[in-house]
C-alpha cells in the first residue's frame, strides 16, 4: 500500500514538474525572453554567484574553525612535527590564493553581466601582466619545494645503526610484528618456507633466527629512533600509522623501510586527550582485498625502561619456544643454541623431536 | 594548398550527389562515417557511461554515509551482491570494492575519454578548422565501433559470478594478477583487460585521425596561429594520448602474461591461498611505473579538452578576446610536456627510491606554473566583459572555480613530505575529483549546452540548464570540499567500514552529509537527461549562429550534412577572438570576414593584411581558373 503511495506520488510530481516546464516554455515564447540579451535569468545567474561565494565561504570557515580539533590529528613523532609544519605553510599560501581568486572570479561575473550599453573591453594580452604571474607563483613554489625536499632527504635519510629495529608484515588481512629477540637481529627468512604456524618464513638453519619472537602487538620506546622494515607476503599493503604521520608501501619480494621518532607514550597522548581507551593504531592504505579496511595492529609507545622490560619478557616468549616441534628444522650443530636461547630443557625437545619423528 | 581546396570541394558535391540517393538509416546512424554522427555516438554513449558509473557512486556512497541501513531493498537490482548479515541487508564488502573500481574505470575512460575528447574532438575538429571531414571517415567509425566493442566487454563483466574487476582502478598487481586475492581478479579482471585493450586502439585511431586532421585538412588562411583553442587542447591532448596509450597497453599485456602465461614480470614472492607460488624476480613497482606513466597524462587527457572548451565559451560569452591567446597555448604546451615527466607523484610512498621522489616532486610543482598560467587568464578574460549568462557560461566559471580548487590542492599532495600523511587518504579523493573529475566533467557539461544547436539545430532549454548548473555546481562542493577534512583526519580511500578502528570513528554525520548531497547532485543530472533528449526532438529551433560565435562551425547551415558546407570551404582571415573589437559595429567579427571589408576596426598591423589578402585573393583567382582549365 504504502508503495503504491510512493510511486503514485513520484508520478504525480513528475506530470507537475512538467507541466510546469511546459508553461514556462510557452510563456517564454509568448514574451520572447529567448530573443533578449539582457534578461532577468542574467541577473539572477550574476547574483547567486556572489550568493554562492558568500555562503560557501561563510560555512566553510565556520567549519573549520569550529570543527579544528575533529578533523587535525595530534602527532606524536618529530619529523611528523615537520610535515605538518610544511601542510599549514602550504595551507596558508594556498588558502590565501584561494580566496583571492575565488573573490575575483565569482565577483567579476556579477559586476561585468551583460548591458546592451555596454561594450567589453578589447584586451587580448598584457606581456608585464602575464609575465609577473609567471614568476610570482614559479618563485612561492620554489619556496615550498625547497623546504619540502629538505623534509623529504631527512626523512628518508638511512636509519642510524642503533635505531629499535622490528619487522612488519602485511598479508591478506591483519599485520605481524616481529622482532630480533635476545641478539637483535632478526633472522633471514624464505617466502617458500612459509606455512600456517611459521608465518614469516623463519629461516631455522640461521643462528640469527632462532630467538626472533613476534608479539601480538607492537612496542617501541619513546624517544628513540625507530626502524619498520618492511614486507608483504601476497598483494600490496601499506603501514599507515596516522598519529606518527607514517606510510610507507608493503611489496611482495621487495622490503620496504621507514624511521620515525615517537615523542609521546601511549599513556602520555591517553592523558592529554582525556581518554583512557586511546590506542595508537597502524592500518592498511593500499587496496588489498576483501579485509583491506580491517588491518588493525595496536602500536604501543612505552617510556624507554618500560619498553626493555617488555622486551626482556618478550624474548621469554620466542618463536620456537611457542612452538617447539620447529625446533626438528634446527640443524644438530645449531641446535644447543637454540635451546639456550629458549630456555627450553634440552630433554623435553629432543622428547618433542622424537615423538614427531615416531608419528611420521 | 589551395589546389587541393578545389578538389576538395569538387569532391564533396560529388558525393553529396550520391549520398542523397544511398543513405540508409544503417550509414547514416549506425556505421556512420561523418564525423557528427560519430561525435554523437560517442556522446550518447559517454551519458550512459556516465549515468551507471554515477549510479555506482551512489550504492558505495549508502555503504559509507548509512553503514547501519538495511539495503534489503537493493535486492532486486544487486542480487546476492547484498548479503544478509543479522536480518540486515549489507552491501557484500567484495562487490563494495568492485563498485569503486568500476566508478573510476567507466568515470576516467568511458566518460571522461571517449565522452569528452570521442565527442568533441570529433565534432569540432573538421567545423572550426574548415573540413570536410576527418582525415579517414572509416578509420574514425573504427574507433567508436572499437570503443563500443569495449563498453560491450566491460558492461558484460558487471554480470558475471564472480564480479567485475575489484582492485581498483589503477589495478596494481599482485591483486589484479592473482584470482585466489579478490575474486574480482578472475574473470571480471581477464574482461577489464580484453575492454581496455579494445578501448586503446579506439583511442590511436580516434587519435591518429584528429593529429592527421588539424595538421593537414586546416582550410585556407587558417594557421596554427588563428586555430581557436579547442582545436588546440584537441590536438595537443591527442598527441598525449598517441604517446602514453601504448604503454598502458604494454603494461596491460604483461599483466596478462602474469595471470595467464606464468611469467613474473609483476611477481614475486608470494605466498597465498595456503602455497608459496614459483614466480621470483617480478616487481610490483613496474606495473606502477608503466601504468602511471599513461595514468598521469591521463589526467591531462581529460582535462585539457575541458579547458579548450571553457577557453572558447568564457571569450564567446564575455564578448572579449581570451586574454593571452599566444600564453594559453604556450601553457598547453608546457603542460602536455610535462605531464610525461610527473607520473612518480603517484608513487612517493611506494617504496620508490627517495631520491627519485625529490625528482619527481620537483618536477611536480613546476607544472603547477603553467595551470596557475590558464586560471589567471580565465579571470582577466572576465575582467570588463560583458557577460552572457548561458548554461555553457556557468558550467565554465564552473570549471575555473572547481580547477583552482582541486588544483591548490595538488600542491600539497605534489610535495612528498606532506604526501607522507595524505597519501591514499580522502584528502586525495577530494583533490582529483575536484581537478580532474569534476572539472573535466564540466567542460563536458558547457560543451554540450554550447554545441548542442550545431550537433541537433535545436536549443536546449536554458532555464532548466540553469538549474542543472546550480545544483550539480553546490552538490559538487558538498560531496568533495568535506572529503578535505575527512582526509586530513587521516581516513584512507576505498575503505567499506570505518568502524575497526578508533582513529576514524568519527565523521559519521559529515560522511552522511556528503552521501545525501551525492545522491541529489545524481539525482539532478536527471534534469539533464531530460533536457538532453526532450530537446533533440521538441526543442526551439536554432538560429545559424545562437551564441554569435567567431568560429567557423556557425557558417555552416543550422543542420549541415555530410561535407559540413555546402559550397566551398570559407577562408579564414582572422584568429577566432575578435569579439568587442574598438570601431566595429557588432560584439564580434567571425573568423571569415576579411580585414578588407572592417576597415573601421582593423588595428594598424591589420590595415597591412588588407593588401596581402587583395594579393592571395587575385592567386587564388588565377588557380581556380588553371583547375577548370584542364
Amino acid at each position: 500500500m504504502t508503495q503504491i503511495a510512493i510511486w503514485g506520488g513520484a508520478l504525480l510530481l513528475l506530470i507537475i514538474l512538467l507541466t510546469l516546464f511546459r508553461i514556462s516554455r510557452l510563456v517564454a515564447v509568448v514574451s520572447e525572453a529567448d530573443k533578449k540579451r539582457e534578461t532577468n535569468a542574467n541577473k539572477i545567474n550574476a547574483a547567486l554567484m556572489v550568493g554562492f561565494l558568500v555562503v560557501g565561504f561563510g560555512i566553510t570557515f565556520w567549519y573549520s574553525y569550529n570543527y579544528f580539533g575533529d578533523y587535525t590529528l595530534p602527532v606524536a613523532s618529530e619529523h611528523g612535527v615537520e610535515t605538518d609544519r610544511l601542510f599549514w605553510v602550504t595551507m596558508a599560501v594556498t588558502g590565501v590564493v584561494f580566496v583571492v581568486t575565488s573573490i575575483l572570479l565569482f565577483v567579476f561575473p556579477y559586476m561585468y553581466q551583460f548591458r546592451e550599453d555596454r561594450k567589453a573591453l578589447f584586451y587580448p594580452h598584457n606581456n608585464r601582466l602575464e609575465l609577473i604571474w609567471t614568476i610570482i607563483p614559479a618563485i612561492v613554489l620554489t619556496l615550498l619545494i625547497g623546504s619540502g625536499l629538505k623534509t623529504w632527504t631527512d626523512i628518508t635519510r638511512a636509519p642510524s645503526a642503533d635505531a629499535v629495529e622490528f619487522e612488519l608484515m602485511g598479508y591478506q588481512f591483519a599485520w605481524r610484528a616481529r622482532y630480533g629477540g635476545a641478539d637483535g637481529v632478526l633472522g633471514p627468512y624464505n617466502y617458500q618456507l612459509i606455512d600456517k604456524v611459521n608465518e614469516f618464513g623463519l629461516d631455522l638453519t640461521q643462528q640469527a633466527s632462532l630467538d626472533d619472537f613476534m608479539p601480538p602487538e607492537v612496542h617501541v620506546p619513546k624517544g628513540q629512533e625507530v626502524n619498520i622494515k618492511i614486507r608483504a607476503r601476497d598483494v600490496l599493503h601499506s603501514v599507515f600509522i596516522p598519529h606518527m604521520r607514517v606510510k610507507m608501501d608493503a611489496v611482495p619480494g621487495m622490503p620496504t623501510n621507514f624511521k620515525f621518532t615517537p615523542t609521546m607514550t601511549t599513556e602520555e597522548m591517553r592523558a592529554e586527550l582525556g581518554d583512557p581507551e586511546f590506542n595508537y593504531e597502524i592500518a592498511c592504505t593500499e587496496v588489498c582485498g576483501r579485509g583491506h579496511f580491517s588491518m588493525r595492529l595496536i602500536l604501543v609507545i612505552d617510556e624507554p625502561e618500560e619498553y626493555e622490560d617488555w622486551y626482556a619478557a618478550q624474548t621469554e616468549k620466542t618463536f620456537l619456544d611457542l612452538n617447539p616441534s620447529y625446533m626438528e628444522r634446527v640443524p644438530e650443530n645449531l641446535r644447543e643454541v637454540a635451546l639456550i636461547s629458549t630456555g627450553v630443557e634440552p630433554e623435553e625437545v629432543s622428547n618433542v623431536v622424537e615423538l614427531e619423528s615416531t608419528l611420521n | 594548398m589551395a589546389t587541393a581546396n578545389v578538389a576538395l570541394a569538387h569532391d564533396a558535391a560529388h558525393d553529396d550527389h550520391h549520398h542523397e540517393h544511398k543513405e540508409t538509416f544503417w550509414n547514416k546512424y549506425v556505421f556512420s562515417q561523418d564525423h557528427k554522427m560519430i561525435a554523437k555516438q560517442f556522446l550518447i554513449t559517454g551519458i550512459i557511461w556516465a549515468f551507471i558509473g554515477g549510479l555506482f557512486s551512489v550504492f558505495f556512497r549508502l555503504q559509507l554515509g548509512f553503514p547501519n541501513a538495511d539495503l534489503m531493498w537493493l535486492k532486486p537490482i544487486l542480487g546476492r551482491w547484498i548479503i544478509e548479515t543479522n536480518g540486515v541487508g549489507q552491501l557484500d564488502p567484495e562487490f563494495y570494492l568492485a563498485l569503486v573500481t568500476m566508478h573510476g574505470t567507466i568515470m576516467v575512460f568511458f566518460v571522461l575519454t571517449a565522452g569528452l575528447s570521442g565527442t568533441f574532438s570529433n565534432f569540432l575538429i573538421p567545423l572550426q578548422i574548415g573540413a570536410r571531414d576527418m582525415a579517414s571517415g572509416f578509420m574514425n567509425m573504427l574507433s567508436y565501433w572499437f570503443f563500443f566493442a569495449s563498453s560491450i566487454v566491460m558492461f558484460s563483466s558487471l554480470f558475471i559470478e564472480t564480479g567485475p574487476a575489484s582492485g581498483g582502478w589503477v589495478i596494481y598487481p599482485p591483486l589484479s594478477a592473482l584470482p585466489q586475492a579478490v575474486n574480482g581478479s578472475g574473470l571480471g579482471m581477464t574482461l577489464w583487460l580484453v575492454s581496455m585493450v579494445l578501448f586503446i586502439a579506439s583511442t590511436l585511431l580516434g587519435g591518429i585521425n584528429y593529429i592527421t586532421t588539424v595538421i593537414n585538412l586546416r582550410t585556407k588562411g587558417m594557421s596554427f596561429s588563428r586555430l581557436p583553442l579547442t582545436v588546440w587542447a584537441f590536438f595537443l591532448t591527442a598527441v598525449i594520448g598517441l604517446l602514453s596509450f601504448p604503454v598502458l597497453f604494454s603494461a596491460a599485456l604483461l599483466l596478462v602474461f602474469d595471470r595467464s602465461f606464468g611469467t613474473s614480470f609483476y611477481l614475486s614472492e608470494i605466498y597465498i591461498g595456503g602455497e608459496a607460488l614459483p614466480n621470483v624476480g617480478g616487481s610490483p613497482i613496474l606495473f606502477q611505473h608503466l601504468f602511471w606513466f599513461l595514468g598521469h597524462p591521463e589526467v591531462y587527457i581529460v582535462l585539457l579538452p575541458a579547458l579548450g572548451i571553457t577557453s572558447e565559451i568564457i571569450s564567446t560569452n564575455s564578448r572579449k578576446p581570451i586574454f593571452g591567446y599566444r600564453a594559453m597555448i604556450g601553457s598547453m604546451l608546457g603542460i602536455a610536456f610535462l605531464s610525461f615527466i610527473v607520473w612518480a607523484h603517484h608513487m612517493f610512498v611506494t617504496g620508490m627510491n627517495p631520491f627519485l621522489g625529490s625528482v619527481f616532486m620537483l618536477l611536480t610543482l613546476i607544472i603547477a606554473v603553467p595551470s596557475a598560467i590558464k586560471a589567471f587568464n580565465y579571470i582577466t578574460t572576465l575582467w570588463k566583459g560583458n557577460i552572457v549568462f548561458t548554461p555553457a557560461t556557468l558550467f565554465s566559471i564552473g570549471l575555473v572555480s572547481l580547477f583552482i580548487s582541486g588544483g591548490l590542492t595538488g600542491i600539497f599532495l605534489g610535495n612528498s613530505a606532506i604526501d607522507i600523511q595524505l597519501h591514499d587518504t580522502y584528502f586525495v579523493v577530494a583533490h582529483f575529483h575536484l581537478v580532474m573529475g569534476s572539472a573535466s566533467f564540466f567542460g563536458m557539461m558547457a560543451g554540450v549546452y554550447h554545441w548542442f544547436p550545431k550537433m541537433f539545430g535545436r536549443m536546449m532549454d536554458a532555464r532548466l540548464g540553469y538549474i542543472h548548473f546550480w545544483f550539480t555546481f553546490v552538490g559538487v562542493y558538498m560531496v568533495f570540499f568535506p572529503m578535505h577534512y575527512i582526509g586530513i583526519a587521516g581516513f584512507p580511500r576505498r575503505y567499506y567500514s570505518w568502524t575497526t578502528f578508533e582513529t576514524f570513528q568519527g565523521f559519521t554525520d559529515l560522511n552522511m552529509f556528503v552521501s545525501i548531497a551525492a545522491i541529489v547532485t545524481f539525482s539532478s543530472q536527471l534534469v539533464f537527461a531530460f533536457n538532453f533528449f526532450y530537446s533533440i526532438f521538441r526543442g526551439r529551433k536554432s538560429p545559424v549562429n545562437p551564441w554569435r560565435s567567431n568560429t567557423l562551425e556557425w557558417t555552416t547551415p543550422v543542420n549541415p550534412g555530410h561535407g559540413n558546407w555546402p559550397g566551398e570551404i570559407p577562408t579564414v582571415y582572422r584568429w577566432p577572438y575578435d569579439y568587442s573589437k574598438p570601431g566595429a559595429e557588432e560584439d564580434f567579427i567571425p573568423q571569415h570576414i576579411p580585414y578588407a571589408q572592417t576597415p573601421e576596426s582593423n588595428l594598424p598591423h591589420e590595415q597591412e593584411l588588407v593588401k596581402q589578402e587583395e594579393a592571395d585573393a587575385k592567386a587564388n583567382d588565377e588557380i581556380v581558373v588553371e583547375d577548370t582549365n584542364h
